[in-house]
């Protein structure tokens, strides 16, 4: 049986969020004792490299190695931000770190402060985590009544100072150009890099910006040792990571496992596999820019490469399960129909192509592909993945084109048999009442727009003309009477 | 709470704003002013549910920065809204885990039971109707927010029960 190893969440449901003393029991604030009375800026720095930590907000970037850009750019202003605008749509690690260990956000970005020379931070929390917000400031203030934070941090040189800065809905957001955009009070959009933050960020300065789970790894690393984290996890990917499981699994929640766990450990030991006796199809992570990883490669163990071998990538840690009763083609179509939306709209392949992208896949689940459908899809999506200026449209086809990869023959039920096996695709199936009714009238009752004809005792029969396929009548008919069989395009 | 911007309420609601602004830093550095703008208009829509010309006016004004630019940022962030919302504003999450678990159903039903889509308000201002992203309660999916309070593992049925209690309570209130 695997176990759970938590570093990120050693305190999240153990201690009063909203008790410094409570983080203080539990070696609060000892990180940043040590790292001011006993380390130099660059010790600090060697040490978070010579772990090997790496950005858990989804690109894998080493923190050690962008901490050590910016502490060399010079600088008499420079800047900390934490991004915790988490809008992977089914991820909530950073909201569950916050919301229960604020604290260990405050001591690790104090310390990276110290590391480049910075005396300044920010925390970018989404809009929709008003609980998060609240905790974290609370948690300032009392960091700063106790001289954990501001001017001259326990008896030190060093100063620094933290505030919270809103979104207000945008996903882009998270790509950090546009999160210090919208920091400055601009619109959330994009810029080229280079120039790297690292080198210039906000407000023109040299900035460093992680995600929430990286910083909550920086006190124990300091506290325990670069060699302490390096034997969890693996080579290329020491610690651990935390996923948010979710979708159809029966355990759903935070976990936390050293990387290089299995998905099947992961889905089956901790998660505890399917409910309703149903079978597993495949795990999505990486949200919009990631993949979906099919039950046969369920034996791989998890980290930064792995994952990017087989079309997906880390993320930030959203791990959705889909189970046999889930389109492949309507997943992908649905992560494109959110790309679709969330597209800030600056540069056109991303603008446009990905909406003609929705365009063809729309196609291919409402039954009107073809067998150049498939050919018009690829050569798109590669386009789009080409020439898109930021990661939301570089990455944006890839739900497409692992699904592509790894379920063809379920595109090819959608476009050649016009069938689709899950039932999800509205336009490739019908309801029908079959011989077996016995007129007892509850269906057409309640059917919504009132398209059941039949008399009372007497056979009844859907006009499929005006059906919506809610499927009422199928859960109410006490008789098995009505069927879900493929086919129902000819009403389309 | 959802404030018609003229009269009484509203000469209120723009004190209250300029008492915020007040608070905060505003001086001469364009640079600095400008990082406020978000966390004002979201004071803003706090106290007027939304955020109509005479709002965004005030803010320019205030902050020292061209309307045109504060109408670009409000219309850049899906949060801030032009027009009002209703008394009782009904989210229903869409995120990734929400969807896998039938949040179009939900969806489905409360646009047939309201006669609202997706981002409408009712004409009698009672109820709107909107998708959200994941609010991070992926675990109790499908999840559905009325106003602030958030209900999970939301069946159809269950939609339409809550719907009924809530019409219950608006009826209370008119007697
Ligand atoms: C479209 C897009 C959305 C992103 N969203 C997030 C996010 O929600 N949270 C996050 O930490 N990083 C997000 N990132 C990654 C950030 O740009 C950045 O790489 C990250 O915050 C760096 O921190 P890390 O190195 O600690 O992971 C996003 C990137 C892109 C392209
Ligand atoms: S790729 Fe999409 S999100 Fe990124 S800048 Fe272009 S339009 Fe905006
Ligand atoms: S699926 Fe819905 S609309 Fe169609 S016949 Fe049944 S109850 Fe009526
Ligand atoms: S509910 Fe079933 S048995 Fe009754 S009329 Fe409808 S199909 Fe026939
Ligand atoms: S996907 Fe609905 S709360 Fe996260």
């Amino acid at each position: 049986m695997i176990e759970q190893y938590r570093i990120v969440l050693r305190n999240c449901g153990v201690i009063d969020p909203d008790s410094l003393d409570d983080y203080i029991k539990q070696y609060g604030y000892q990180a940043l004792g040590k790292t001011l009375a006993e380390m130099t800026p660059a010790d600090v720095v060697a040490e978070i490299e010579g772990a090997g930590l790496r950005g858990r907000g989804g690109g894998g970037f080493p923190t050690g190695f962008k901490w050590k850009i910016a502490a060399q750019q010079k600088s008499d202003t420079k800047f900390v931000v934490c991004n915790a605008d988490e809008g992977d749509p089914g991820a909530f690690m950073d909201r569950s770190v916050i919301e229960g260990d604020p604290h260990s956000i405050i001591e690790a970005m104090a310390i990276a402060g110290y590391a480049i020379g910075a005396s300044m931070g920010y925390v970018y929390v989404r809009a929709e985590y008003p609980l998060a917000i609240e905790r974290l400031n609370r948690a300032i203030d009392k960091a700063k009544e106790k001289g954990l934070l501001g001017d001259n941090i326990l008896g030190s040189d060093f100063s620094f100072d933290l505030e919270i800065k809103f979104g207000a809905g945008a996903f882009v957001c998270g790509e950090e150009t546009s999160l210090i955009h919208s920091i400055e009070g601009y619109r959330g959009e994009p810029t080229t890099k280079p120039p790297f933050p690292a080198v210039e960020g906000l407000f023109g300065k040299p900035t460093i910006v992680n995600n929430v789970e990286t910083f909550a790894n920086v006190p124990a690393i300091i506290l325990k040792g670069k060699d302490w984290f390096r034997s969890i996890g693996t080579e290329s990917s020491p610690g651990t990571k935390v996923f948010a499981l979710a979708g159809k699994i029966n355990n759903t929640g935070l976990i936390e496992v050293p990387m290089g766990t299995t998905i099947n450990q992961i889905i089956f030991e901790i998660g505890g596999g399917i409910p309703n006796g149903k079978k597993a199809k495949a795990i999505q992570t990486g949200g919009p820019s990631g993949g979906c990883i099919p039950v046969k490669y369920f034996d791989t163990a998890i980290d930064y490469e792995s994952l990017k071998a087989l079309e997906s990538m880390m993320g930030s840690g959203g791990m959705i399960v889909l189970d046999e009763d889930t389109c492949i083609v309507d997943t992908a179509k649905f992560y494109l129909d959110f790309t679709v939306d969330e597209s800030c709209g600056k540069c056109t392949p991303c603008r446009i192509g990905n909406k003609r992208l929705l365009e063809l896949l729309e196609k291919v689940t409402n039954g009107t592909a073809d067998e150049n459908t498939l050919n018009d899809i690829q050569s798109l999506s590669q386009v789009i993945k080409d020439t898109s200026l930021c990661g939301l449209g570089q990455t944006s086809p890839n739900p497409v084109l692992s699904t592509l990869k790894f379920f063809p023959e379920e595109y090819k039920e959608h476009i050649v048999d016009k069938k689709c096996s899950a039932f999800v695709c509205k336009e490739l199936y019908q309801y029908v009442i079959n011989d077996s009714c016995v007129g007892c009238t509850l269906c057409s009752k309640k059917c919504p727009v009132s398209c059941i004809e039949g008399e009372v005792k007497g056979v009844h029969i859907i006009v499929q003309d005006d059906c919506i396929k809610c499927g009422k009548c199928y859960e109410v008919c006490k008789f098995n009477s009505v069927d879900l069989v493929p086919g129902g395009l000819s009403n389309v | 709470m959802t404030t018609k911007c003229s009269g009484a309420v509203a000469k209120k609601g723009f004190k209250e704003l300029s008492t915020y602004i007040s608070t905060l830093n505003i001086g001469d550095d364009a640079q600095k002013n400008r990082a406020y703008l978000i966390q004002v208009l979201h004071k803003a829509q706090e106290i007027f549910g939304y955020l109509p010309e005479e709002v965004q006016k005030v803010v320019a004004k205030k902050l020292n920065i061209h309307l045109a630019e504060v109408y670009g940022v409000v219309s850049f962030y899906s949060f801030f809204n032009l027009e009002p919302k209703g008394k009782y504003r009904i989210s229903v999450c869409t995120g990734t885990a929400c969807y896998v678990k039938g949040a179009m159903g939900i969806l489905d039903v409360l646009t047939e039971e309201l006669g609202i889509k997706d981002g409408e308000t009712s004409a009698d201002g009672k109820w709107s109707l909107d998708s959200l992203r994941c609010i991070g309660a992926c675990g109790l999916a499908p999840v559905m927010l009325i106003n602030d309070k958030t209900y999970g593992n939301v069946t159809p049925d269950q939609t339409r029960e809550i719907l009924a209690k809530v019409e219950q309570e608006l009826g209370e209130e008119n007697v």
